[in-house]
């Protein structure tokens, strides 16, 4: 599948990644947007509530991001593609609907860009601090996706493809921004529509009568129907079975979680994506995602001056974790710096799959700007002390 | 061309922002270099001092916020004084002529200045002051092309108003280049 044309505007602009992820989600045929604006996010939905009355969509302004993170997923049950927009406070806020959205395997976007916290703390200025509260901020065991972007163009690129990963396995979605990249300005290269390609949700179109909308057969992922074109649906947040009603069961639970999460950690191989380069032959790897990618790169290559081999991975979907390939990494490397603008947390997932077998250094930072070359260098250099 | 790194200052009102928007505009979409550009949020930008930083450069642009200025556009005295010390060393400084004086200026900075305002309003309307700044900017520091420049304040500006702003543009340009001339040419790095 194509995208729609009429919510594509093709052609080079020069604008920030709130804007271009607006843009993004309306190529990818978002058709409708609740939300609670809030800084440094706002213009993401700006951008939606100006264009949506020219291609058919629907920006509602909630009462707050509880109201809005459910009314997406109503509106997903009603068919369309959905997205909310926020920063950490509102983040929070919306975690329970997160887990609602899991667990009724609702396909829809959550675009968090973030700021420096916790509570309402630095408005204006980026962080990294929501990355683990994106995979674990909900009660119970269950899976999303998440991603993150380095500029501008990706916020473009990585919008589309969070509404095609989210229809695909029917899990909320996480758009990892921050405020750098947000408010960034930057050339972006929007497409023509047919070179876009879109993943649409499987719709069941099958007799009514034996219709069970949470059975999911080998795929993991059931197919969808819409409410209201007369099949029966049922949707809970209670531990269900396969017509949708609740069963309260131990035998079903664990099924129903099973499912949850096998779907995408069976499928992760199709979901993980990380770019790489230099790491053949490396001793040092900069492990890193977002905008700490790209003060990453300065440093890597004052590292590489002083005659250090230094490689970088820089993850795109940081949710499910690539912990293959950091398996494979920490087995050659000696040591493994992990910078991120907050006080360390995707540092533990690599420091789980290194288990031990190379040096792990975190490069913290609370937020506010982003790290400066030295302190990667640094960290950089500390990591082969004694290696 | 390397990473220069350009910070522009004034007041809420004088179009710096859009000064900065067109000049990264100029260099990304219509010149094939790399711009990014961050905008200033906060209370200074609201009223009194406000500025746009932007980076240009032939490669792609990884560290995202300015660290020294290269060039330095001022168009207000308070911004010349907040600013101003933040520049590269042998960084450029231009600046609006009747609105800065510019006093203990260090001796590496290369200092060009330009009767924006008096341009602006010769042309009918002292709101084209930035575009003004523009153009001599262009023709000073040459980080983006003349057409490239060009082509970006006519799809920067409001409809309508395409030729008032070209005027702007290539009075500054041109007074730019009468700078220069003026200028021996073994000083110019």
């Amino acid at each position: 599948m194509h995208a729609d044309p009429i919510g594509v505007q093709t052609g080079a602009h020069f604008i920030d990644g709130d804007h271009s992820c607006a843009e993004g989600a309306i190529a990818a045929g978002c058709r409708f947007v609740a939300g609670y604006p809030i800084t440094p996010s706002t213009e993401v939905v700006e951008r939606m509530a100006e264009r949506f009355p020219f291609v058919g969509g629907i920006f509602i302004q909630m009462e707050d991001e509880i109201a809005s993170s459910i009314a997406i997923q109503g509106a997903a049950w009603g068919g369309k593609k959905t997205m909310t927009v926020t920063s950490g406070p509102g983040f929070s806020l919306m975690m329970e609907h997160i887990g609602f959205a899991a667990m009724t395997e609702t396909p829809c976007v959550f675009v968090d860009v973030q700021r420096a916290g916790p509570s309402t703390g630095l408005p204006t200025m980026p962080a990294q601090g929501d990355m683990m509260q994106a995979r674990w901020g909900s009660h119970g065991d269950y899976s999303i996706i998440a991603l993150s972007p380095n500029s501008p163009q990706e916020c473009f690129d990585l919008t589309i493809h969070a509404f095609n990963l989210s229809e695909r396995y029917r899990v909320p979605v996480m758009m990892m921004m921050d405020e750098c990249v947000g408010h960034m300005i930057e050339r972006v290269v929007i497409p023509e529509a047919e070179k876009i390609e879109i993943v649409e949700r499987k719709m069941y179109e099958g007799p009514k009568e034996n219709f069970q909308p949470f059975d999911a057969g080998r795929d993991m992922v059931p197919m969808m129907v819409k409410a209201g074109d007369g099949y029966r649906i049922h949707v809970t947040g209670l531990t269900h079975d396969e017509r949708g009603y609740p069963n309260m069961t131990v035998n079903t639970q664990g099924r129903l979680i099973q499912r949850l999460m096998d779907k995408i950690r069976l499928n992760a191989d199709d979901i993980v994506m990380y770019k790489e380069e230099d790491v053949k032959d490396a001793d040092v790897v900069v492990v890193s995602y977002g905008i700490t990618s790209r003060t990453a790169i300065p440093a890597i290559e004052q590292a590489k001056a002083k005659g250090l081999k230094v490689g970088h991975l820089r993850l795109v979907v940081v949710w499910p974790f690539p912990e293959k390939r950091i398996k494979e990494l920490a087995r050659h490397v000696k040591s493994l710096v992990v910078p991120e603008l907050n006080m360390g947390q995707i540092v533990y997932e690599v420091e789980r799959c290194a288990a031990g077998q190379c040096n792990v250094v975190s490069v913290p930072h609370a937020g506010g700007t982003v790290h400066q070359p030295k302190d990667i260098l640094a960290a950089i250099e500390k990591s082969l002390r004694g290696k | 061309m390397p990473r220069t790194e350009i910070k522009i200052g004034g007041f809420g009102g004088q179009g710096v922002i859009l000064s900065g928007y067109i000049l990264g505009r100029a260099a990304s979409i219509f010149d094939s270099k790399s711009a990014t550009m961050i905008q200033a949020f906060g209370p200074e930008a609201r009223g009194s001092a406000c500025s746009a930083e932007l980076i240009i450069s032939n490669e792609a642009i990884t560290y995202p916020y300015i660290v020294a200025p290269n060039v330095m556009v001022v168009m207000s005295q308070e911004a010349y004084t907040k600013f101003s010390p933040q520049l590269a060393q042998g960084g450029m400084l231009l600046t609006e002529e009747d609105l800065v004086v510019t006093h203990n200026l260090r001796s590496d900075i290369k200092h060009y200045s330009i009767p924006a305002t008096r341009i602006a309003e010769e042309l009918g309307k002292r709101l084209v002051l930035n575009i003004v700044m523009l153009g001599f900017a262009t023709a000073i520091t040459n980080v983006v092309g003349r057409e490239a420049a060009r082509k970006a304040v006519k799809v920067s500006v409001p409809k309508g108003t395409e030729e008032l702003n070209f005027a702007a543009f290539e009075k500054g340009y041109e007074y730019g280049l009468e700078v220069l001339k003026k200028i021996p040419e073994k000083s110019l790095a």
